[in-house]
Parts: C-alpha cells; sequence; structure tokens
C-alpha cells in the first residue's frame, strides 16, 4: 500500500499554510515511527503535473487549509470532477483525481482534509484557532497511517464533511 | 434602457477582479471596463523588514510565480549590496538564476498553453465548457495533454533543483546564489527517462508550435482578428538586441516599430514610466511619460518581447521568430491571439536555453557570490511569464526597507487588457439580446491571451467561479451565469 499525504497552501499567508504545516508535522511523524508506504508532498496549489505524482499511488490525501461553513476539520471523498478554473494558477483536487484518469488509467482512492483556518495576512504562523485545529487533524492522520492496509474500514470512522 | 454586465471572478482574499460592460438604449457596447483588484498592500508590509529578506518575503506576494518575484527582488537587492546591475555577478551566480528563471518561463508558458489555451483551439471558444477544458483534450487527444503535463513538471523541478524547494525557495540571494546544481540534478535533467529529459523537452516544443501553426493555416481569420488593435511594446532586452529574459536594458516601441526607449538602464525606469490612477478600479495604469497618458500605454509579455527583440539567440527559436515576423513583414505584430503563438515560441526558446546551461560547468563549480559597496536603492527587473516585472527597494542606515514599488506584469497589460475587452465586446455583444456562454468565454479568452494574475498569493476552499451578471439602469439584475 502506497500512500502519498500533499499539503497546499501559502504559508506566507497565516493560516493559509495549515496543509503545509500538517504535512510537515506528519512527515517527521512518520520517519520517528519507522512507518513504510507513506510519501509526502507539499506546494502552493495543485496543479497539472500532481496528476502523475498521485498515479503511482493507492492513497492520496489532500489536506488544506478552509474558510468552509465547518467546525474544526473534516474529511470529504475526492471524486473526479472535470471542472476547470477561470485560469491556470490552481486546480481542485477532483480536477487532479479525473486528470489523473484520464491520462494515466489510475484512479486512487483520495481524500480531502479541510482544516479550519481564520487569518489570512502576509504573515508567516498559523493562528492560535488554527493550531487547535491541526493537532485535531494530526491525531486522526496518524491514526489513519498506522493502519494503512485497513483504510477502507477506517475512513469511516473519520470526521467527515 | 441601459444595461449593464458584470464578469465577477470573486476570490476570498485578495478582493477580485470582474469585467462591466455597458450597453446603450439599442443593446450596443457603450463602454467596458477590466477591473482588477491588487493587493497593492504588500509593498507597505515590507517597509521595516531587513532588506536581506525580501526575495522570501517577496514569495507570499504571488504562489503563482514566486520565482519571478524572488528573481527580481534578488535583483533589486544586487544592486544595494554593490554587486552590480545584473553583469556583476559571478558566472554560477548569474547562470544558476537564469537556469531557474529559464525553468519557470518554461513551465509557466507550458501550462498556459495546454490547460487554458489548448481546449479553446480544439474545441472552438463557443464550445460547451463540460468539454472544452484540458479534460477534453485528454479524453481526444491524450498525447498533448501528457505533454503538457510532463513539461509543466519538468520545468518545476528546474526550480527545485536551483532554489531549494518548492515553497518559499531561497536560491537567489543578494549578490548570487546560495548552492550549485548537483550532479544528480544534471544528469537526470540531461539523460532522464524518454519522456523526462532536456532532449525531449525541446522535440515537444517544436511539436506545439507545430501543432499552432497547423492550427494557425486553418484559422488564420479568426486568430488575426480576434481582439487586434495597434499598440506600444516594451520589455528588457541584451544590450545587442537579442532577446534575454533574465537581464538587459529596457527598450519600448510604436506601432510602427520605432523606438521610443532604447539602451535605458531600469535603474531609471521612474524617469520614463508613470503609474495613473483611475478611480473605477484598484490597478494603476502605467505609461510611458514622453508620450503621456492616452497614448503611452504599452503591451508587456511574450508578443511585445517578439515586437521589441532583433533576434533570439538560439538556433530553433531564432528560425521560427523569422518565420513569425515574416507574418507581419519585420513590422510589430498587434494580434491579441498570436500571444499564443509568441508564448510557443519563447518555450521553444526557453527548453534551449536550459539545455545550453545544463551542459554548462560554470553551474557545477566556482565562486556563488560576490559583494561590494552597499548603496541605498536598487531596481530589478526581470521578463516574467507574463511580462515585465519592476522591484524597486530602498533601505536606511539600519538596513531596513523603506521604500518598496512593484510594477508587475498584469498591471503593465492593463490599459491593453482593458482594451482588449472592450473590442470583443464590441464584435460580440452589439445588438445582443442575452449574454450567452459562448460571449462569456470570448472576453475571457481575450484576457486570458495575456495570461493575467489576477489573484496572486493564495488560494483556499470556498472560492467563487466566475460569474456574469445582467443588470439595468436601477441597477436591477437581469440576468447572472457562472462558470
Amino acid at each position: 500500500m502506497q500512500a502519498l499525504i500533499y499539503g497546499y497552501g501559502n504559508p506566507g499567508r497565516q493560516d493559509d499554510g495549515l496543509g503545509i504545516a500538517l504535512t510537515q508535522r506528519l512527515e517527521a511523524w512518520v520517519s520517528e515511527n519507522q512507518l513504510m508506504g507513506v510519501e509526502f508532498d507539499n506546494n502552493y496549489q495543485l496543479n497539472i503535473e500532481d496528476a502523475d505524482a498521485i498515479a503511482q499511488k493507492d492513497i492520496v490525501i489532500f489536506a488544506d487549509a478552509s474558510d468552509e461553513d465547518i467546525e474544526d476539520f473534516c474529511f470529504s471523498r475526492v471524486d473526479a470532477s472535470a471542472k476547470v478554473s477561470f485560469t491556470t494558477h490552481a486546480a481542485s483536487p477532483g480536477y487532479i483525481v479525473q486528470l489523473c484518469k484520464e491520462l494515466f488509467q489510475k484512479e486512487p482512492l483520495a481524500l480531502l482534509l479541510h482544516i479550519k483556518g481564520y487569518e489570512w495576512a502576509f504573515q508567516e504562523g498559523l493562528s492560535e484557532r488554527a493550531r487547535e485545529n491541526l493537532e485535531g487533524a494530526l491525531a486522526q492522520m496518524k491514526t489513519l497511517l498506522t493502519d494503512l492496509e485497513n483504510i477502507t474500514r477506517l475512513q469511516e470512522d473519520l470526521k467527515k464533511c | 434602457m441601459t444595461k449593464k454586465i458584470t464578469i465577477e471572478p470573486v476570490t476570498r482574499v485578495e478582493g477580485h477582479g470582474k469585467v462591466t460592460i455597458h450597453l446603450d438604449d439599442q443593446n450596443n457596447v457603450d463602454y467596458s471596463r477590466l477591473h482588477i483588484v491588487e493587493f497593492r498592500g504588500f509593498e507597505r508590509f515590507v517597509q521595516g523588514r531587513p532588506y536581506w529578506e525580501a526575495p522570501v518575503l517577496v514569495q507570499r506576494l504571488c504562489g503563482i510565480c514566486p520565482v519571478s518575484h524572488h528573481l527580481a527582488a534578488a535583483k533589486a537587492l544586487d544592486v544595494i549590496v554593490g554587486s552590480g546591475t545584473g553583469e556583476g555577478l559571478t558566472p554560477t551566480g548569474e547562470k544558476m538564476r537564469r537556469l531557474m528563471h529559464y525553468g519557470q518561463i518554461f513551465q509557466s508558458h507550458s501550462l498556459h498553453f495546454f490547460h487554458l489555451v489548448s481546449p479553446d483551439l480544439l474545441f472552438g471558444i463557443d464550445a460547451d465548457p463540460v468539454i472544452r477544458n484540458v479534460i477534453g483534450v485528454a479524453l481526444e487527444h491524450k498525447d498533448l495533454a501528457v505533454q503538457g503535463v510532463m513539461m509543466r513538471k519538468f520545468g518545476q523541478e528546474i526550480i527545485r533543483a536551483t532554489a531549494g524547494k518548492k515553497i518559499h525557495g531561497t536560491g537567489a540571494i543578494p549578490g548570487g546564489i546560495n548552492k550549485h546544481l548537483s550532479a544528480q540534478d544534471k544528469e537526470a535533467f540531461l539523460n532522464g527517462p524518454d519522456n523526462f529529459n532536456i532532449d525531449q523537452m525541446i522535440a515537444w516544443s517544436q511539436g506545439v508550435l507545430e501543432f499552432f501553426k497547423d492550427y494557425y493555416t486553418r484559422h488564420q481569420s479568426f486568430i488575426d482578428n480576434f481582439a487586434t488593435f495597434p499598440s506600444n511594446h516594451l520589455s528588457i532586452v541584451r544590450k545587442d538586441g537579442a532577446m534575454d529574459l533574465y537581464h538587459g536594458v529596457l527598450r519600448a516601441v510604436d506601432d510602427e516599430g520605432n523606438k521610443i526607449l532604447d539602451d535605458v538602464d531600469y535603474q531609471d525606469y521612474d524617469q520614463y514610466i508613470e503609474e495613473e490612477v483611475r478611480s473605477w478600479s484598484y490597478m494603476k495604469f502605467p505609461y510611458l511619460k514622453s508620450i503621456g497618458k492616452s497614448d503611452g500605454w504599452y503591451r508587456v509579455g511574450p508578443l511585445a518581447r517578439l515586437n521589441t527583440c532583433d533576434f533570439i539567440p538560439t538556433p530553433l527559436a531564432q528560425a521560427e521568430f523569422e518565420e513569425y515576423k515574416a507574418l507581419t513583414h519585420g513590422k510589430p505584430n498587434h494580434h491579441c491571439l498570436h500571444y499564443h503563438y509568441a508564448r510557443l515560441i519563447e518555450t521553444l526558446h526557453s527548453a534551449e536555453v536550459m539545455r545550453d546551461l545544463l551542459n554548462d560547468p560554470d553551474l557545477m563549480a566556482g565562486e556563488l557570490v560576490t559583494t561590494g559597496t552597499k548603496i541605498n536603492k536598487g531596481v530589478g527587473v526581470i521578463e516574467a511569464p507574463r511580462g515585465t516585472l519592476f522591484h524597486h527597494y530602498e533601505i536606511n542606515e539600519d538596513d531596513q526597507i523603506t521604500l518598496a514599488n512593484l510594477i508587475v506584469s498584469t498591471t503593465n497589460n492593463n490599459e491593453p487588457m482593458n482594451q482588449s475587452v472592450n473590442q470583443v465586446a464590441h464584435s460580440w455583444m452589439d445588438g445582443q439580446p442575452e449574454i450567452t456562454e459562448p460571449m462569456m468565454n470570448a472576453v475571457e479568452v481575450a484576457i486570458r491571451a495575456y495570461d493575467p494574475c489576477l489573484s496572486c498569493a493564495t488560494h483556499a476552499l470556498g472560492q467563487m467561479p466566475l460569474e456574469i451578471s445582467l443588470f439595468d439602469a436601477e441597477n436591477n439584475l437581469l440576468d447572472s451565469k457562472r462558470t
């Protein structure tokens, strides 16, 4: 079982860096605990080359900051989607999965971790409430990564959006 | 009844850009405006920060083309630390930065063409948006779509290898660069797998140019007549007139090709360029002082660069340049959709430059940084993918930034984009009782030719899509559409 945890956002814009912060913390934890089969990546935003990056994986978990009306964090299943944005500048997780499916005939199980953010100014560092949300998301991710082989069962216990 | 049509891409943090088209009583277009909200607070934000932080800080401004801001800031700080204005760096310092920059151009141009332009060309700008996207391209032209993905990935990997990492890269520092190219990366770029080495990138760049030229042969009238209007053009060029996207002198030509500016040191840019404020837009309108506000505006970006330079210093791109210039008999090219043609010639040029640099031993060894006598002002200019990018900093005795002025590419193209929208609005909407999706896409096609960065810096879930709304004279909503 090969998994990719992909955080995206701009850590120079406060809570927009939640996805990156999650991957950095998790990567250190995975290394300490010598877990196998988990890789990490991050970027300012998703883009078309990520279709190639996820093509070799069985599971992909995207992690992003969210200003949606959610309590702290939640997971949603990523379905392939052809919806395209106005500019070239970003792509949705569903779009990347769809592109992967069409170009490489692969469709990994994909989840999106939404982590609630609050502050978006030109500053480094997460707001206090965002840090609390990050800790909660990290705890669920650790449970998931510890038993990846049972992802199908485990995802039923995740906090859903 | 007078109507106002609003096309409004809304983003969460930076504000938003929108198009308003004002119709008269006969439903003909009276006038149109493209409003882009640009986050100007950044220039104030860096005030008081140590100057050496600028090349990293400016990447907060734009998560789309952080390399361009990173390098423009570093070039300005080269001047401040006394390392010269582009010629003073060590060979390693300059060439590593060039590799980073041409990797950025390559990936950005590839993304733009494959992701946004090719669907319009393959399916038509009036095609159903459900298929008029890169997924549609993947379904019907899989090889083309895979090439786009791999070309973008190659450029991104060049950036990683030179800037150090994807997020907040630190490669360029005042006076030089902080690392050499590793032997492992060099080998991978030169002799990697069949679908991921520099020779393949050059071959694919040639292939996509042939694809465009074939399309152009069959659709010349559309390409030549869509949003075409005369203008001035501005870029930096090498001192001998060659295309140089990393460093050079300012040159501007008028619509006939006469030089308005030539061999101008960009340290003095503010003697030649001024920015006008208009009440209806937060984004300024730059113009050449010598001509004035009404006629001194200019285009920047690929179309402008192929109008200002005398030649391209790599053989394959030069051959394409000669064929391209013949279309307008050596005169400036004013066709809006030829931005795409020019962009693809630059893509090929960038691939050739990367190949030459990857074979250059200076990247693997040599001094990284030069220093000199510090001064309190520096200007850095670079040809970013979207056009000329100015960074101007001044510092005090405590090394703190006291002034920052940025003129980004999209700002330079503000008036030309407005002109393009106006052209399309008249052509597509005059006398039309209803605003259809193809009409809306025609406006977008005109704007997208410039590849504008409407929402620098960030993104998150919860973004709004592009919207178009129709209002009557009393601001009652008559119609509303979303893409």
